[in-house]
């Protein structure tokens, strides 16, 4: 498939700080391709520079081979983007923020009816399309911005944290949009997290970012894999011979083995698989097995190994607050 | 110029306008307060010199206060929409960024004028006597000249100044003085000539000049003269509107 983005050595530097340090990948068309790293590390600072929104300050990119420093208008029209933060008009309904938005993009009366009539069905918002923005909830609010994100029939779709702040609930809800967004209309998702599970559950690739670089990239299963495969831990019953234990030792699949106390640890592919030939080759010994238990490394374990740290998940940014104080104030306008 | 752009920005500002009813009623207090107060109140007491009444006098002036209120304060909106981030959402459309400025000016510049009329109106009901000639169809012109120049600089504040607290303190330290160094609610006429040169540099000056000839058919300078410095004056505020409205990088 050909690639819809490509981006080598960006970079983007605020004063003496580096926000993006020289980052490269590319995105293939009809993949959902996602920035996984913790707060600050420098994904939506990447979207803003592919979505136009602000300018590079070394490096290339390109969308669906539209230069982001020279042919910005050209970029605006083919992609939709879904921000971080909120970006609604509260005091609008969320048919009119839809239709302002189609406006926007130059879509005449009758397609613009059909779109927004089509989106509000996909986000479940028909009966609630035309009251005030201000009384949607936030899962609400999300879906109205994921479909308005769609309007325009972008070709390239960029989803900066599209479930941060949302309930495990509606978070799965928003998970099964997108899915069924790149299933059925074949749109090439972008997206940040700092989520794991995530970026686990709906990214054909994964970006591991860390302080402004990608530091792995690949598959959710291929990252996983390259920490060594899953871990079968054994834990021996009274009655096991070490002979049960050095067969183990010369199956071709183990890994690598460790025995301590009363537990055996290999690891292996597919563990799943494995664990019913344990069960028969203590049998085949007489040894008895207390339990066994099967670790499948999380792309956690993986960005762990990559970073030496966990995605921290900070409860609230700084902007959540000011934006909260301002909200307050500004209802006294 | 981006057609739709500007029509949507205009349609968004008068949606807004018309459901916030409490709003126009806050805007519309001081206006009130000072028609009563100055107007009719102190106005008893002042003495012109040539006939006129206070009252005649002033109630352009207020006009021309309500509209440099209310444009400044509709030209900052786009603080509000990058905090709240809507104006992201304008800004990742393809639409250039002068035709959203333009937007901006026209629905700010309704709703200005509406409000400038409804001030005229209650002018009207408390006594103001309207001079009606062929220069009343000026009344408008000015009117939304006055809200073209403020509104550029409330845009050219709101594009620069990035928190609430120090744009609130920058506009005060703007219209308190646009509104006391014209000749609002004091003919210039009547002041030392070194604080008469700031007043004349004052493009309310001759905003409120123009209400007046419009008005009342008697002003401090011809109509002509009036009308060609607003257009001067709006002009250039556009310009650094657009200027300072295309150097803000999105937060």
């Amino acid at each position: 498939m050909a690639d819809v983005i490509r981006v080598s050595g960006l970079g983007k530097r605020y004063g003496s700080f580096t926000a993006v340090d020289g980052i490269s990948f590319n995105v293939k068309e009809g993949e959902i391709f996602g920035l996984l790293g913790p707060n600050g590390a420098g994904k939506t600072t990447t979207i803003k520079m592919l979505t136009t929104l602000l300018p590079q300050t070394f490096g290339e990119a390109t969308v669906s081979g539209f230069d982001i420093r020279k042919k910005q208008t050209d970029i605006r029209r083919i992609i939709g983007i879904i921000f971080q933060d909120p970006s609604l008009d509260d005091e609008l309904t969320g048919r009119e923020n839809l239709e302002f938005h189609a406006i926007l993009y130059n879509i005449g009366k009758e397609k613009r009816d059909r779109k927004i009539g089509e989106v509000l069905k996909l986000v479940e918002l028909e009966d609630k399309a035309d009251e005030f923005v201000k009384n949607y909830s936030g899962g609400m609010k999300r879906r109205l911005e994921i479909g308005r994100g769609l309007i325009n029939d972008p070709k390239v779709l960029f989803l900066d944290e599209p479930t941060v702040g949302l309930d495990p609930q509606t978070r799965r809800h928003i998970w099964e949009y997108i899915k069924r967004l790149n299933e059925t209309h074949k749109t090439t998702l972008i997206l940040t997290t700092h989520y794991i599970e995530e970026a686990d559950y709906l990214c054909s690739r994964v970006a591991f970012v860390d302080h402004g670089k990608i530091v792995a990239l690949d598959t959710p299963t291929a990252l996983k894999n390259k920490l060594g495969g899953d871990v079968i831990s054994v834990q021996l019953g009274k009655k096991s011979g070490d002979n049960f234990i050095k067969a183990l030792g010369k199956l071709k699949w183990v890994k690598t083995m460790s025995h301590h106390d009363d537990f055996v640890d290999l690891t292996v592919e597919e563990g799943e698989r494995k664990i019913p030939e344990v069960v028969i080759l203590a049998r085949e010994h007489s040894a008895e097995i207390a339990s066994v238990s099967l670790h499948k490394p999380s792309l956690e374990d993986v960005f762990i190994h990559y970073t030496g740290k966990t995605i921290r998940d900070e409860a609230g940014s700084e902007l959540e607050g000011m934006r909260a104080r301002f909200r307050s104030r500004s209802m006294r306008r | 110029m981006d057609t739709n752009a500007i029509y949507v920005l205009w349609l968004r500002d008068i949606k807004r306008f018309i459901r916030a009813r409490s709003r126009i009623v806050g805007v519309l207090m001081m206006p009130i307060i000072f028609l009563l107060g100055l107007g009719l109140g102190l106005g008893s007491l002042v003495n012109l010199g040539n006939g006129a009444s206070y009252f005649e006098f002033i109630v352009p002036g207020i006009v021309g206060m309500t509209l440099l209120f209310t444009s400044i304060f509709t030209g900052s909106a786009v603080l509000w929409d990058r905090q709240f981030g809507f104006l992201k959402e304008i800004l990742v459309t393809p639409n250039s960024r002068a035709s959203i400025v333009v937007g901006r000016i026209l629905g700010g510049g309704t709703t200005a004028v509406l409000q400038s009329i409804l001030v005229v109106v209650i002018a009207i009901i408390v006594g103001f006597h309207m001079t009606l000639s062929i220069a009343t169809l000026m009344v408008p012109v000015f009117m939304a000249l006055i809200a073209c120049t403020f509104i550029g600089l409330g845009l050219t504040l709101g594009s620069m100044i990035n928190d609430f607290q120090g744009f609130q303190l920058v506009t005060s330290f703007f219209t308190m003085p646009l509104f006391f160094l014209s000749d609002s609610i004091f003919p210039a006429s009547a002041l030392p000539a070194a604080v008469r040169y700031i007043i004349y540099l004052n493009p309310l000056t001759y905003g409120v000049d123009g209400l007046r000839n419009a008005l009342i058919g008697s002003g401090a300078f011809p109509i002509w003269l009036d009308f060609v410095a607003m257009l001067i004056s709006s002009i250039v505020m556009v310009a650094i509107a657009v200027y300072a409205f295309n150097r803000t990088e999105v937060g």
